[in-house]
């Protein structure tokens, strides 16, 4: 009887990091439930391909977030191992859908080119992620300096690959890439995020990266001394946010149809890096949990629906939506944390004490 | 002379002063060498001066940065304040306020996101990084609810302000015709050039000057030794929110027009002119000096790179980020080679 207690209050702990995220999505949820309970309705259509799809706030939530999702992916690994951000996942993702495009144009596209592309993508997308890597663990340059570099050139070098143009692709596969499969109702974008999930959790199931990347990431010198390749780690977490970008720069090409290198997820590094805090993850690396941070990219997500849903211009979603993510910041501060606690506390003893009083009378 | 060596002695001031040092050299040299393959413009005074004109908000922006990243924080939020700021205050003169009453307000909504940022930083104990990506949001989100549409100045008194500048005959040239143009400089520069001068002074001579150094190189044991921790990262919020303030009503004296874009990508500029003035993210080093010379040598490489003929819009980014690139390598390589020298010696005064 007193194992199970323990292994519940375990398994308990394990997943508190979850809370952070879970709390204030519901709280999103809740109050669109009280706003508009319509805003969770999802109906089968038709779309304009003749496709019977699923449409809904709900599902473009799911929809839009994916790119985010996938990035904030990469993003935690690379927090953990480092204990600093990526500020150039935006500029990397521009310059893996301008490599992704240029293959596509050169030649018809089929499904083996749009392999090709990818697989392309992918490359140059590690080879900019070994760069940073490289600063960041061998000359030992703090992340978000390392990838200040790539951040002021890498939507130019996007640009350069273009041939400074802003060409498009047009196919029917590229467009089931973007929105949908024929014959599937869910948009292939949540698919994709579904897979990279999947991948994700079988590397964490059946290496030992992520116990070795929080050790790096909670006491480096401790770790190489146990005979991890810090060095290493932290390159490997550059090279896996790489592909990360690959993806989600694919992803958001499908979706246009076009690059364009200034807008082609403009601002995602800043998204990014807040749906890996709302996560609770520590922007100070060790501790890490992917799957929390999904759940930020999708609050995120749900906030931004939810302005757009109460007709708030898209130019001033900006400033509702810090105040927002000020206040789940607050919320999970620590000193408000432990202010909370030890209101708690003193409630409990009170009632103790006044239970003890009743006893004695 | 004795001070000096004691200075020396010290190891974050002395790291401070090597950057420092290789940045004006690295800025001497790459101006020289544009004086002599391009000639041209970069031969006459009034090229610096332009940098100036056109930096003088940056400038001012940087050195707010500059403490804050001394004192181990960030501060991202600096370009949409600055924003911010240009709009309300235009809206404001074109609604019939006075250059003061815009003064104040530019001075005010500066200080109150600073205080906030502080407030929630250093009292809260969140990520300086978030709260400041979220006052990014908010000054940029606040700036296209004030006016979504561009705004052009339309106060005839700022106008004539705007117009006023200092000439310096001495340092003119003369033009073709055979007439002197004197080389011409903003009120704006002499702002910046001031804010640079009190900053430096502070940052030195003063006490909250040096507990910025203190609780950037290690908090745990400036508290140790007596340094209020938590007050003196709210004042380095405090300033650089003023700082930006004041940046944005020097940006409008420069412009004259308010646009929601106005001052995008400030932040990482203000950044990268802190790191090629020699400071360091992680804290307790660092000079407004340097910071200065950071801001002119970005500026010269954006001007170098159009003359020296690669006229396609992509080789000025390219070429800052190489340079960003090279600066933070050689910072790393000269410092981790500086640690190793030393260790060595402390080995051999052990053996």
């Amino acid at each position: 009887m007193e194992k199970t207690a323990q292994k519940t209050k375990f398994s308990w702990s394990k997943y508190s990091q979850l809370l952070l995220p879970l709390l204030s999505l519901s709280l999103i949820i809740l109050f669109n439930l009280f706003r508009d309970p319509s805003f969770f309705s999802v109906a089968i259509t038709e779309n304009n391909a003749g496709n019977t799809v699923l449409t809904g706030n709900l599902i473009s939530i799911l929809n839009g977030a994916s790119e985010l999702a996938v990035l904030a992916m990469g993003m935690t690994l690379v927090t953990a191992a480092c204990g600093g951000q990526d500020i150039s996942v935006g500029a990397l993702a521009a310059i893996a859908g301008s490599m992704f495009v240029k293959i596509l144009r050169s030649g018809e596209i089929t499904l083996g080119t749009i392999a090709l592309a990818f697989v392309c993508a992918c490359a140059i997308a590690i080879v900019f992620g070994t760069f940073n890597g490289t600063l960041v663990s061998v000359f030992k340059i703090q992340p978000m300096i390392a990838t200040l570099v790539l951040y002021t050139c890498g939507r130019s070098i996007a640009y350069w690959l273009n041939g400074g143009a802003t060409p498009t692709v047009e196919s029917p596969l590229i467009n089931a890439i973007g929105s949908f499969i024929p014959g599937i109702p869910v948009p292939t974008p949540i698919l994709i995020v579904i897979i990279c999930g999947i991948i994700f959790a079988l590397i964490f199931k059946f290496t030992t990266l992520g116990l070795f990347t929080q050790t790096v990431g909670i006491n480096q010198r401790a770790a190489r001394l146990n005979g991890i390749n810090t060095t290493f780690i932290k390159l490997l977490s550059f090279m896996i946010l790489g592909v990360c970008c690959a993806v989600a720069g694919c992803i958001g090409v499908s979706r246009l149809g076009l690059i364009n290198h200034e807008t082609l997820l403009l601002d995602v590094e800043m998204d990014t890096i807040l749906a890996v805090a709302i996560g609770g993850n520590a922007l100070g690396g060790g501790k890490f949990k992917v799957s929390s941070s999904v759940l930020g990219a999708y609050t995120i997500q749900a906030l931004t629906t939810t302005l757009y849903a109460m007709k708030v211009p898209s130019t001033d979603v900006k400033a509702y939506k810090a105040i927002v993510i000020i206040l789940i910041v607050v919320i999970g501060s620590p000193v408000v944390k432990a202010f909370f606690s030890k209101l708690w506390a003193k409630l409990k003893a009170g009632k103790q004490t006044g239970k003890q009083v009743k006893e004695a009378a | 002379m004795k001070n000096g060596n004691q200075l020396k002695r010290r190891e974050p001031l002395t790291d401070t002063q090597l950057l420092l040092t290789i940045t004006i050299c690295i800025f001497v040299a790459m101006y020289a060498l544009a004086m002599i393959f391009l000639g041209g413009g970069f031969l006459r005074f009034q090229q610096v001066f332009d940098m100036l004109n056109n930096n003088a908000a940056l400038i001012i922006v940087a050195c707010g940065l500059t403490i804050v990243m001394i004192g181990g924080g960030i501060d991202i939020s600096v370009g949409g304040v600055t924003a911010l700021v240009v709009m309300s205050c235009i809206v404001h003169m074109n609604n019939g306020g006075s250059i003061f009453t815009a003064a104040l307000m530019a001075i005010g909504i500066g200080l109150c996101f600073g205080l906030a940022h502080g407030f929630l930083i250093s009292y809260l104990e969140i990520q300086p990084f978030i709260i400041t990506l979220a006052g990014m949001f908010f000054a940029r989100g606040m700036t296209t609810i004030v006016s979504l549409e561009p705004q052009k100045i339309a106060h005839e008194g700022f106008k004539t302000l705007m117009k006023t500048k200092i000439e310096i005959p001495w340092l003119g040239y003369i033009a073709k015709k055979g007439n002197l143009i004197p080389a011409r400089m903003e009120i704006g520069v002499v702002i910046a050039l001031v804010i640079v001068a009190i900053v430096f002074v502070m940052l030195k001579k003063t006490r909250l000057g040096r507990n910025f150094y203190a609780i950037g190189g290690n908090s745990q044991s400036a508290l140790m030794l007596g340094v209020n921790v938590k007050r003196t990262r709210f004042y380095s919020y405090l300033i650089s929110g003023l700082l930006s303030g004041i940046a944005g009503f020097v940006f409008m004296m420069h412009t004259g027009a308010g646009n929601a874009t106005n001052a995008a990508g400030a932040e990482m500029n203000a950044i990268a002119s802190s790191i090629i003035g020699g400071t360091l993210l992680t804290g307790g080093v660092g000079n407004v000096i340097g910071t200065f010379f950071g801001v002119l040598t970005l500026t010269t490489i954006k001007a170098i790179v159009p003359a020296s003929g690669l006229t396609k819009p992509w080789w000025q980014s390219i070429t800052t980020g190489g340079m960003l690139c090279f600066f933070i390598v050689l910072q790393s390589v000269v410092l981790s080679q500086r640690a190793k020298k030393k260790a060595k010696a402390k080995e051999a005064a052990k053996g």
